[in-house]
C-alpha cells in the first residue's frame, strides 16, 4: 500500500520511506489526507511528523462512534503544520470492547485536554495520560453520552439529587 | 494528623494540617461564579503567599452536549446549536459549521452570499473583540472602555437585527448561503457604523494605552514563548502577539476572503499588552474588510443553486409546482448530505474555529465534532498562571479572550 503513495502526497511518501509500516492505508478526498495508523504506532508516527515534517500544532483530537459496526470507535487525530501550511488526519480504530491508545500527550502538551474529553463523552482510555479523568462530566457521571447507544435526552428524568 | 484527598480537577490538595513552625500553601477557589473568569470557569489555585504555584481549571459548568444535540438534529437545524457554542462571535460559528457540509455537498456560493459572508463575519469579530476589550478592561478597572465597547456593539447588534431579527442568535448563514434576503437599507446602517468606527477605536487607545496603571498591569504579564503556546494547541491573537504572522483568512482562505485587502497584526513580546495590541488593530483591520464589503459588493443570488438544499423563493414556491414539492421535502424530510467528512478551519476572532463533520448519508450528521479555539487556548492557562502573581492572574485571563460556551459546548 505505501508503494501507492503518489509524489504529489510528499508527507505520505516521507512517512513511508521513513517506516514502511508506519501506515496501514491512506486515502485523499475533497483536500483532505487521511492515514490509518495502529494504536502500536501512533506515538511514533506522530513524533515523526512533529520532530520531521514539521506538524508544530495538534489541531484536534476526538472520535468517532460507529456503532454497531466494528471495530466500533475511531480516534481522530488532526494534525497541522503552520510552517508549511498543510494538514493531515489520522485515525485509529479500536474495538468497542476495551478502546485503548497509547496517549500523544508526549508528543504534543496540547492533546491533554482533548483526550480527557475523548475519554469523558466516549470512553476511550489513553494509555500513559498523566490525568485521565472526567473533564466535562462531574466525575460520579455513569456512562459515555457520546457514544451513539445513549440516548440525546440521558437515561434519568431529573439528576436533581444527586 | 494529615489526610490527603483528591478534588473534583484530580489536583492533589496539601496537607489540612500543617506541623508548626512550617508553612503550606493555600487552596484559594477561583469558583465558577467570578466576576473576572468570563464565564463558568472554576480555577483551583494553590497559593504561597502572593505566587501562584498550581492552578488547575475544571471546567464542563457550561456543558450543555451541544455535540450530542447536533447527531439529533437535521443539518440545517444544527445551524441554530453553533450560534450558541462561541456565543459573542455567532456568524463567525455559522460559517465555520457551513463550509465543511457545502464541501460535502459540492455547491457553489455565489459571490454576493459569499461576501455577505465576509462582510458579517467581520462584523461579529468586532462585535467579540468589542466585548473583550470593555471585560478585559474592566477586570484591571477601566469602567469608561465597558461602557464606550458596549455602546459601539448596540450598533452591530442592531445591524444584526435588521438582518435576522436576531440581536444575538442569528443563525444568519446556513448551508447553501443566507437565511433571508438582506433588508433594504442595510447598507446605510452598516455604512454609518463603520465609517464612525476608527475614531471610537482611537478613543479606546487615548483611554488606555498612555495609562501608566493599565501598561503597569499588562506589560510582562503573562508571557509565555511561541513553541510552548503552539505545543498546548493555543490558537488565534495569542499566537499572533507572539511573533508568528499565522491568520487562517490569509493562509488557508475560505469564502473569497483571498479577494480582500487586510493587514495581520504580529507583535512580539507575547504578554497581554501585545494581546491588547494585536486585538485592537484586528478591530482596524476587519473595518478595513467591511468597507471594501461595502464598496465592492457583488450583485447576485444571495444563496446557492441547490434546488434540493436551499428552500427556493417563497414566490416561486407558491405558484411552482416543482418548488412546491422541493420545499415540502426539505422542510419535512431535511436534505441528505453524501456520505463523507470534511474539516475546514477558519478564523474566529479567538483562533482556530472548525467543524470536523461526519456524515454516512442520511439527513442528520454521523458526528460533528467542533474543534472550538477556546478549549485548546484555556489548555494555556496553568502556564501562564504558574509561577506568577494572583494580581496577575485576571489580567492573564482576559487577554486568552476565551468564552465558556466554546469550551464546554
Amino acid at each position: 500500500m505505501q508503494s501507492e503513495v503518489p509524489q504529489s502526497h510528499p508527507v505520505l511518501a516521507a512517512l513511508a520511506a521513513w517506516d514502511s509500516q508506519s501506515f496501514t492505508s491512506w486515502s485523499a478526498a475533497l483536500g483532505e489526507t487521511l492515514i490509518w495508523v495502529t494504536p502500536a504506532r501512533i506515538v511514533f508516527v506522530c513524533r515523526y511528523l512533529r520532530d520531521e515534517q514539521g506538524f508544530e500544532r495538534l489541531s484536534g483530537l476526538s472520535a468517532i462512534d460507529r456503532y454497531p459496526l466494528e471495530p466500533r470507535f475511531e480516534v481522530l487525530y488532526l494534525l497541522h503544520s503552520i510552517a508549511r501550511n498543510i494538514r493531515l488526519k489520522i485515525k485509529v480504530a479500536l474495538p468497542g470492547a476495551d478502546p485503548v491508545v497509547p496517549s500523544v500527550t508526549p508528543v504534543w502538551e496540547g492533546a491533554n485536554w482533548y483526550e480527557r474529553e475523548a475519554f469523558d463523552l466516549f470512553g476511550v482510555r489513553f494509555e500513559g495520560h498523566p490525568n485521565l479523568q472526567r473533564i466535562l462530566l462531574p466525575e460520579n457521571w455513569e456512562g459515555h453520552p457520546l457514544r451513539r447507544d445513549f440516548p440525546v435526552h440521558g437515561h434519568k428524568y431529573s439528576y436533581q439529587d444527586e | 494528623m494529615s489526610d490527603l484527598e483528591t478534588n473534583t480537577a484530580g489536583a492533589v490538595e496539601p496537607e489540612h494540617e500543617a506541623a508548626p513552625g512550617t508553612t503550606r500553601r493555600m487552596v484559594l477557589n477561583m469558583g465558577p461564579q467570578h466576576p473576572s473568569t468570563h464565564g463558568v470557569l472554576r480555577i483551583i489555585l494553590e497559593l504561597d503567599g502572593e505566587i501562584i504555584r498550581r492552578a488547575e481549571p475544571d471546567i464542563g459548568f457550561l456543558h450543555t452536549g451541544i455535540e450530542k444535540q447536533a447527531e439529533a438534529l437535521n443539518w440545517q437545524q444544527v445551524v441554530t446549536l453553533t450560534d450558541r457554542m462561541d456565543y459573542l462571535s455567532n456568524l463567525g460559528n455559522n460559517l465555520a459549521y457551513a463550509l465543511p457540509v457545502e464541501k460535502l455537498l459540492q455547491i457553489e456560493i455565489p459571490p454576493h452570499a459569499q461576501w455577505m459572508r465576509v462582510m458579517l463575519t467581520e462584523l461579529s469579530r468586532i462585535s467579540s473583540h468589542l466585548v473583550w476589550l470593555g471585560t478585559h478592561a474592566l477586570d484591571l478597572g477601566a469602567m469608561t472602555v465597558f461602557f464606550y465597547c458596549f455602546r459601539e456593539r448596540e450598533d452591530i447588534l442592531r445591524i444584526f437585527e435588521m438582518f435576522s431579527g436576531q440581536r444575538l442568535m442569528t443563525s444568519y448563514i446556513r448551508i447553501g448561503g443566507l437565511a433571508l434576503e438582506p433588508p433594504r437599507g442595510w447598507q446605510q446602517a452598516v455604512r454609518t457604523f463603520n465609517d464612525a468606527l476608527p475614531s471610537k477605536i482611537d478613543e479606546y487607545e487615548d483611554l488606555l494605552n498612555t495609562n501608566p496603571i493599565f501598561l503597569r498591569r499588562v506589560q510582562g504579564v503573562g508571557q509565555l514563548g511561541l513553541d510552548r503556546l503552539l505545543a498546548l494547541g493555543v490558537s488565534g491573537p495569542m499566537i499572533r502577539a507572539a511573533g508568528l504572522a499565522w491568520d487562517i483568512r490569509k493562509a488557508e482562505p475560505y469564502s473569497s476572503y483571498e479577494k480582500f485587502d487586510f493587514d495581520v497584526p504580529v507583535y512580539q513580546e507575547s504578554d497581554v499588552w501585545a494581546r491588547y495590541r494585536v486585538r485592537i488593530e484586528e478591530m482596524r483591520q476587519s473595518q478595513r474588510i467591511v468597507s471594501q464589503a461595502l464598496e465592492g459588493m457583488p450583485g447576485g443570488p444571495w444563496k446557492a443553486d441547490a434546488p434540493k438544499v436551499v428552500l427556493p423563493d417563497r414566490e416561486k414556491m407558491k405558484t411552482q409546482m416543482e418548488a412546491l414539492i422541493y420545499h415540502f421535502k426539505i422542510v419535512t424530510e431535511g436534505f441528505s448530505v453524501p456520505a463523507g467528512e470534511a474539516y475546514v478551519p477558519t478564523e474566529s476572532p479567538r483562533g482556530e474555529i472548525g467543524f470536523y463533520v461526519v456524515s454516512d448519508g442520511t439527513a442528520k450528521p454521523l458526528r460533528v465534532f467542533m474543534r472550538t479555539p477556546s478549549f485548546g487556548n484555556l489548555q494555556a492557562l496553568p502556564a501562564l498562571f504558574e509561577g506568577h502573581l494572583v494580581a496577575d492572574s485576571v489580567a492573564a485571563l482576559g487577554s486568552m479572550d476565551f468564552v465558556l460556551g466554546d469550551v464546554d459546548r
